[in-house]
């Protein structure tokens, strides 16, 4: 086990972070890819907000199609014991009993805007990037457990496992903290998350910054909600039909 | 402080013995305990993702805030200056020391990479309770040890308003911040309140007079002796008072809890429908913590009262920590939820043999600790130090 941050990935991070200025954008509004990508090696903006919008009605029943792709883009595994390995998207059934209806709720890390997570971190290996996007430097983890304790949605993992071929994208270390990335290597080339390119189409990505962006005239159209709005977290994840 | 005399603890050979021999056993049960964790990772433990901190917190919590607690005796001695507790004053501080030093070593070695704990001195967050809490710790082990040299050597006596009155004021921010560890959550229902801070402060006050109570009299039997009975009597009465009031805090909360709309169904499953949570909360909390303690008081017998007082603090705890935990949240108010992370359920945790070893690892880092330098350092009353030395030795200024 290395000790020694790698540095390259540390200076990227802190230039996410560390970023105020705008970050100049190409420009082009990409239909097809609700992403606006940013030219390589510019650092993380506020002037962008990932956000992600789903559509739980759209949700249909057995499609589990989210959480392989984000199996298989990041290496976890499915299928253990209930509650041991991180699972960093899950479907969850929710049904009134008031009424009989159900529906399928893809529950991941909600990237909020005050996250719980990042306040109580000891090291500030958990932190929140300049666009949203909340995330775990895995060379200051120390493996406190202290965010899976404070996360209000019991999305944040602690990986107490060895692990093998790992993605190089999305390395994981035993010992550390995780969760949901929202695909950052992703979304930083202008690609969708992987879950969002699988889902036959309840989940919409996008900038919430951005007012032509497909997630936010979906959301003008109708909006949405946040899971435990009473905390007040501003999520970058909202759901409709819940 | 008038010139009392104290000792190296001369302990009787047939009885220091045995002791040294169970402690050097369960330090070395922890010590595998904690090579088994961290090269097979956690996934040995019963913690999982549901309930990722297990009993290694509980037995950590009552050492850490029965550390704050026991340094109480030599507070009262030296900033309340009730010179009766004058001769109590050293051991009491080491005891501090040692119980801090026990519960630090429990929650070092369960991180899941102990190996960069040095990054919470070199990048901490400001925003984080768990970082002042390693200044608070670390601070109050320098400030009650440069207290306890002002006691044990003239030269810094001059020192000893100040270390003691910084002493006294430290330990309140340290309880303050580790009741705040539990309080500032405001993902757990059973936790995310401001009332965490003063509660512990109380119970910290409980469970290190208990502790105190408990090994005093261990120390002096090593010799062959024993502490005063009317000084134990009245330590006694003050344990029955700490007792009450934290009963009176635990019984607000939970009362509250059963009231308020949104943590009824928590509260009525931890007193009522819980299985062992229900019966840790009764038999344990109410019973041995509560109840027991104060009619064991009544009868003049304070070192069985100390030991109740211990059981029901680790049940105490442990309804804390871990119920808080496998409980489910309220992410989905109103609806019944299921999946295959268990969503909706009351998570099961199960300590494993590893945690236990853990955890007992730490109380053994404090006993040795504590053992130690009664052994080595000057701390004990030299009545108890040495069974044989006149008690005329021991001067308690009127």
């Amino acid at each position: 086990m290395s000790t020694e941050p790698d540095k390259g990935r540390r200076k990227a991070l802190k230039l996410a972070l560390g970023a105020a200025a705008l970050a100049a954008d190409s420009g082009l509004f990409l239909i097809a890819a609700p992403a606006q990508s940013r030219p390589a090696g510019a650092a993380a903006s506020a002037s962008q907000r990932w956000g992600l919008l789903i559509d739980v009605s759209r949700c249909a029943d057995g499609c589990t199609r989210c959480v392989q792709a984000c199996s298989a883009e990041h290496g976890w595994r499915i299928g253990g014991p209930p509650g041991q390995d991180p699972q960093w998207i899950r479907i969850v059934s929710a049904t009134d009993p008031e009424t009989g209806r159900n529906v399928r709720v893809p529950l991941m890390c909600q990237h909020c805007a005050r996250p719980p997570c990042a306040d109580v971190c000891p090291t500030t290996a958990t932190f929140r990037r300049a666009d949203g996007v909340v995330l775990v430097d895995r060379h200051r983890c120390i493996g406190c457990r202290y965010c899976v304790m404070a996360c209000p949605f019991g999305v944040r993992f602690f990986l107490g496992d060895n692990v093998t071929d790992q993605a190089p994208h999305s390395p994981r270390g035993k010992g550390t903290a995780e969760g949901c990335t929202l695909c950052v290597h992703r979304i930083d080339e202008g690609r969708q998350p992987a879950c969002v390119e699988a889902c036959p189409g309840a989940m919409t990505f996008g900038d919430l910054n951005d007012p032509k962006s497909p997630i936010r005239e979906a959301l003008a159209g109708q909006g949405a909600t946040r899971l435990r709005g009473n905390l007040a977290l501003g999520q970058g994840v909202q759901y409709r039909g819940l | 402080m008038t010139a009392i005399a104290f000792d190296n603890l001369t302990a009787s050979p047939r009885r220091l013995w045995p002791a040294v021999i169970a402690l050097g056993a369960a330090l070395l049960a922890g010590g595998l305990a904690v090579l088994v964790i961290e090269t097979q990772g956690h996934h040995v433990t019963g913690m999982t993702n549901r309930v990722p901190w297990g009993l290694p917190h509980v037995v950590a919590y009552f050492l850490i805030l029965s550390a704050s607690g026991a340094l109480n005796v030599a507070m009262v001695a030296s900033v309340f200056r009730q010179k009766a507790y004058d001769p109590l004053a050293p051991f009491s501080a080491l005891l501090a020391i040692a119980l801090l030093a026990g519960g630090l070593s429990i929650l070092v070695l369960d991180l899941g990479r102990p190996d960069r704990l040095t990054l919470t001195m070199q990048s901490p967050n400001p925003r984080s309770i768990f970082a002042w809490n390693v200044v608070l710790y670390t601070g109050f082990v320098a400030i009650t040890a440069a207290y306890l040299v002002t006691l044990l050597d003239r030269r810094f006596a001059r020192f000893f308003g100040v270390t003691s009155n910084a002493a006294f004021i430290w330990r309140f921010g340290l309880t303050t911040g580790t009741g705040l560890d539990l309080g500032i959550l405001i993902a757990r229902e059973e936790l995310n309140s401001a009332i965490f801070a003063p509660m512990f402060i109380s119970f910290s006050l409980t469970f290190g007079l208990a502790v105190f109570l408990l090994l005093l009299p261990a120390a002096a039997w090593l010799s062959g002796g024993a502490p005063d009975h009317a000084l134990m009597q009245r330590l006694g009465r003050l344990l029955a008072l700490f007792v009450g009031v934290s009963f009176y805090f635990a019984a607000v909360t939970h009362a509250f809890n059963l009231y308020a709309v949104p943590t009824r169904s928590l509260e009525r499953f931890l007193l009522f429908e819980g299985g062992l949570y229900t019966t840790l909360f009764w038999i344990g909390q109410v019973l041995l913590g509560t109840i027991t303690p104060l009619l064991l008081v009544y009868r003049g017998q304070p070192i069985a009262a100390a030991a109740a007082v211990a059981l029901g603090a680790l049940a105490t705890l442990y309804l804390y920590v871990i119920v808080s935990q496998a409980y489910p949240q309220p992410v989905w108010p109103g609806l019944q939820v299921t999946s295959a992370w268990g969503d909706g359920e009351v998570a099961s945790y199960v300590p494993s043999a590893a945690e236990f070893f853990l955890g007992l690892g730490g109380v053994a880092v404090a006993l040795a600790a504590l053992l130690a330098g009664c052994l080595l350092f000057r701390i004990v009353p030299i009545d108890l130090a040495r069974a044989a030395a006149p008690r005329a030795a021991l001067r308690a200024a009127a």
